[in-house]
C-alpha cells in the first residue's frame, strides 16, 4: 500500500503537467465555442432562413459524429489534405473548439428564445437597431441564463478532453498510460487520474456557481433545473 | 479523390463487420445502463442514508470522470487485482455503469418533481412504498425523464467508439485500422462519420417517435 | 337513525408540532357509525393536519387512534390495512395523471386489495356511476373539469370499502359553480349511512349534512355541538368570531343560512 502511495507521490508533477495541458486544451476549445457559438445562436434566431440552415447542418454535423470520429477525421485526415501541419494541441484545440461550438450554439439559442419577445419589441420601439437590441438588451441575459448549460458544458469537455489520448496529446490520461505501462501499477496511477479530473470537475462547476450568483439579477430565481446538475 | 472503388470492396466489409460490433455493444449497454439509472435513481431518492449515501457516491465518480478513464481502469487496471475483462466486456460494463450514472440524474429529477399529492393520495389507498414507487411514481417520472434519457442513449451511441481504446473493433476502430494501412484517412473517417450521421438519426426519430405515442393525454 | 351506536372511529389526545409551532394540541372526538362530523376553523389550525394524522400519513407526536376498536397509531406493519379501511379525499384531488378516471378507481382494487382485473373494473364502473361519471371513465384528469376530478376521487376512495371517509376541503379548490355538484355526492354519501370527516368552509353544507360541528382553532378544539346550537347560538367568543367572518365573506347571515 504505501509503494503504491509513494508512487503516486513521485507521479504526481508529471500528471499535473498534464493537467495543464488539459486546461489549455479545455480553455482554448471553450474559448472558441463560445465565440462562434454566440453568432450561431444569434443566427439561427434572427437570422435568415438560409443562414438557420446552414446553421443546423453544421450543428447537426458536429452533434452527431462521435469525438473520437471527428478527431481522426481531422487529425489525420482534413487538415493533412488542407495542408496544415499541426500540433495535437492546436488540432485537438480547433476540433473540440468547432465541436463545442455546436452545442454552445444551442444552450444560446435556448437561452436567447426564452427571453420574452416582449423584450425584443421594447427595444426596438425604443428606436434601437436590431443588433443593438441584441447587443445591449437580450445577451446580457441569455447569458446569465446560460451559465448552468454552459457549466454542463464545460463537464463535458473536460471529459472529451481525455480522448485525445487517441491522437498522441500528452494530457492526463495519456501521461498516465505512460507511467501505468513503465511501472506495471496501472490501478493506483489510473485511479489518480481518475481523482485529478473529479477535483478538476467539481471544482471548475463550483465556480461557475459562485459566478452565477455573482451575476444574477436581483429578483430573479435560480435558473438551474433539476437534472442540469452535474 | 475519392475512389469509390476502394470504398466499396476494400472499406465497406470491415466497415460493416464493426458495425455489427458496434450493435452489439449498444443493445447490451442501452437497456442495462437505463435499468441501472433508474435502481440508482430510486435507491438515491427512497433509499435510506446509507444506500442513499452510496448511491450518490457512485454518481459523483461515474458522472466526474471520463468514460475513457473509466474503461482504462476496468481493463488495465483490475487485472492487476485478479478481475479480468475481455475488450467487448470491459467496453461494455463501462458503458453500463457510466450511462447509469447519467441515466439516474436524468431520473432522479423527474422523480423529484412529481407533485407530493401523488405519493400521499397512494399511500392513502394503502399502497406500500414500494408499490407507490412502481405503479403511481415510475410511471410518471419514467416519461418525464424521455427527454434526458434520450440524449443519453444518443450520447452512448457516439461514445460506443471508445470501445476501440480498450483494443474492441467496432465501426471506428475497423475504420483506423483500414484508414492506416491504407493512408486513406480522409475517404474513411467521411465514410465512418455518415454511417454514425445516420444511425444518429434514425434512433433519434425513433425516440421522438417513442415520446409521442407515450404522452399522457391531456398534458401539454 | 343509526342502527348501531358503533364507535368507528376515535381520536384521543392529538398532540403534532412542526419545527417550532405546536399546530394540534391534545384533539379528541369520536365518530359513530353513520355520523358526519364537520370540523371548521381558521386556515393554518391544523385540519388538515388532523386528517392526516388520522390515516398516519403524518404521524402525531402525542396521541392515538382507534379505528372499529383498533389501535391505529402504533401498529406500523399494518398501517396499510387500515388505509384501506379509511377513504380520503385531498384538497388538490391527487388523481394520478398517468391513467384515466377508471383506471384511477380501480388500481387500488388491483394493486392494494389484490382483486381479479375484471371484477375490479366492474366495481370501479359502478363507483363512477354512483357520482355521475361513467361517461368520463376513459378520460384522462387532465381533461377533466376540478368537480368532475373530486367525484373521479371520490369513487376511487369509497370503491375500498372504506369504514370511514375523510375529506380535507374537498371544495376549496374548485371554482363555484362546480362545487355544488361535489357537495351533492357527499351528501348522498351521508344519507345512505357513511360515516365521515369532513373538513369544510362550506357552511351551508355543514348545517344541512353534520350530525355534530366542531370548530378548531389554534390546534385546539374551541367549541363542539350539533349545527344548530353552533350556528345560532354558539358558546364561545371566538366562535361566533369566526362565524361572522365567514358569513361576511359569502354575504349572508348565520340565521339566513
Amino acid at each position: 500500500m504505501t509503494e503504491n502511495l509513494l508512487l503516486v507521490y513521485q507521479s504526481l508533477p508529471y500528471l499535473l503537467k498534464g493537467s495543464i495541458i488539459t486546461l489549455k486544451l479545455i480553455g482554448g476549445a471553450l474559448a472558441l465555442g463560445l465565440i462562434i457559438g454566440i453568432p450561431m445562436a444569434i443566427g439561427q434566431v434572427y437570422g435568415n432562413k438560409y443562414v438557420a440552415n446552414l446553421i443546423s447542418f453544421y450543428v447537426w454535423f458536429f452533434r452527431g459524429l462521435p469525438v473520437l470520429v471527428l478527431l481522426f477525421l481531422f487529425y489525420f485526415g482534413l487538415f493533412l489534405f488542407l495542408g496544415f501541419n499541426l500540433t495535437a494541441l492546436t488540432a485537438a484545440i480547433l476540433v473540440l473548439g468547432f465541436r463545442s461550438a455546436a452545442y454552445q450554439s444551442q444552450i444560446f439559442r435556448g437561452s436567447i428564445q426564452s427571453i420574452g419577445e416582449g423584450q425584443m419589441m421594447a427595444a426596438r420601439s425604443l428606436g434601437m437597431t436590431k443588433f443593438k437590441a441584441i447587443w445591449y438588451i437580450i445577451l446580457p441575459q441569455a447569458l446569465r441564463i446560460s451559465i448552468p448549460g454552459w457549466s454542463n458544458e464545460y463537464s463535458i469537455i473536460l471529459k472529451d478532453s481525455a480522448v485525445t489520448y487517441a491522437i498522441g496529446l500528452m494530457e492526463i490520461i495519456t501521461r498516465g498510460n505512460f507511467i501505468a505501462t513503465r511501472t506495471y501499477q496501472p490501478l493506483p496511477i489510473f485511479l489518480t487520474c481518475a481523482a485529478i479530473f473529479l477535483i478538476l470537475t467539481y471544482g471548475g462547476v463550483k465556480l461557475l456557481n459562485i459566478l452565477e450568483k455573482k451575476v444574477k439579477i436581483p429578483g430573479y430565481g435560480s435558473y438551474s433545473n433539476s437534472g442540469e446538475e452535474y | 479523390m475519392i475512389d469509390l472503388y476502394f470504398i466499396q470492396d476494400v472499406l465497406l466489409p470491415p466497415l460493416i463487420e464493426g458495425v455489427l460490433v458496434t450493435i452489439k455493444l449498444i443493445i447490451l449497454s442501452i437497456p442495462s445502463g437505463l435499468i441501472l439509472g433508474i435502481l440508482i435513481a430510486v435507491g438515491r431518492v427512497y433509499g435510506n442514508k446509507f444506500i442513499s449515501s452510496l448511491c450518490a457516491i457512485y454518481t459523483i465518480f461515474f458522472r466526474g470522470t471520463p468514460l475513457l478513464v473509466q474503461l482504462f481502469i476496468i481493463y488495465y487496471a483490475l487485472p492487476s487485482i485478479g478481475i479480468f475483462f475481455s475488450p467487448f466486456m470491459a467496453a461494455v460494463t463501462g458503458f453500463i455503469l457510466c450511462s447509469g450514472a447519467y441515466h439516474s440524474e436524468y431520473i432522479r429529477g423527474a422523480i423529484q418533481s412529481i407533485k407530493t399529492g401523488q405519493m400521499m393520495a397512494a399511500e392513502a389507498l394503502g399502497m406500500s412504498r414500494i408499490k407507490a414507487v412502481l405503479y403511481i411514481i415510475l410511471p410518471q417520472a419514467l416519461r418525464r425523464a424521455i427527454p434526458g434519457c434520450s440524449n443519453e442513449i444518443i450520447y452512448l451511441i457516439k461514445y460506443s467508439s471508445l470501445a476501440f481504446m480498450v483494443t474492441c473493433v467496432e465501426l471506428t476502430g475497423a475504420g483506423k485500422i483500414i484508414a492506416t494501412r491504407h493512408f486513406r484517412y480522409t475517404e474513411v473517417f467521411l465514410v465512418v462519420g455518415i454511417i454514425y450521421l445516420l444511425v444518429v438519426s434514425i434512433v433519434t426519430k425513433f425516440l421522438n417517435i417513442l415520446e409521442k405515442k407515450l404522452r399522457i393525454p391531456g398534458l401539454e | 337513525m343509526h342502527e348501531d351506536n358503533k364507535i368507528i372511529l376515535k381520536v384521543e389526545e392529538i398532540y403534532k408540532r412542526y419545527r417550532k409551532e405546536e399546530v394540534l394540541r391534545g384533539i379528541s372526538f369520536e365518530v359513530r357509525k353513520g355520523e358526519t362530523k364537520v370540523i371548521i376553523g381558521p386556515s393554518g389550525s391544523g385540519k388538515s393536519t388532523l386528517l392526516r394524522c388520522i390515516n398516519q400519513l403524518t404521524i402525531p407526536d402525542k396521541g392515538q387512534v382507534w379505528l372499529e376498536g383498533e389501535e391505529v397509531t402504533h401498529a406500523k406493519k399494518s398501517i396499510n390495512q387500515f388505509r384501506q379501511k379509511m377513504g380520503m379525499v385531498f384538497q388538490d384531488f391527487n388523481l394520478f395523471d398517468h391513467i384515466n378516471a377508471l383506471g384511477n378507481v380501480e388500481i387500488g382494487l388491483i394493486r392494494v386489495k389484490g382483486m381479479d382485473k375484471n371484477r375490479a373494473r366492474e366495481k370501479a364502473m359502478e363507483e363512477l356511476k354512483q357520482v355521475g361519471l361513467e361517461k368520463q371513465a376513459y378520460l384522462y384528469p387532465a381533461q377533466l373539469s376540478g368537480g368532475q376530478k373530486q367525484r373521479v376521487s371520490i369513487a376511487r376512495a369509497l370503491a375500498m370499502n372504506p369504514s370511514v371517509m375523510l375529506f380535507d376541503e374537498p371544495t376549496s379548490a374548485l371554482d363555484p359553480e362546480l362545487i355544488g355538484e361535489v357537495l351533492e355526492v357527499i351528501k348522498k354519501l351521508a344519507i345512505n349511512g357513511m360515516t365521515m370527516v369532513v373538513v369544510t368552509h362550506e357552511m351551508g353544507f355543514a348545517r344541512s349534512v353534520a350530525n355534530e360541528v366542531i370548530f378548531i382553532e389554534s390546534g385546539r378544539i374551541i367549541d363542539q355541538g350539533s349545527p344548530y346550537k353552533l350556528f345560532t347560538n354558539p358558546e364561545h367568543e371566538r366562535t361566533k368570531k369566526f362565524l361572522y367572518k365567514i358569513t361576511e365573506l359569502y354575504g349572508k347571515s348565520v340565521e339566513e343560512r
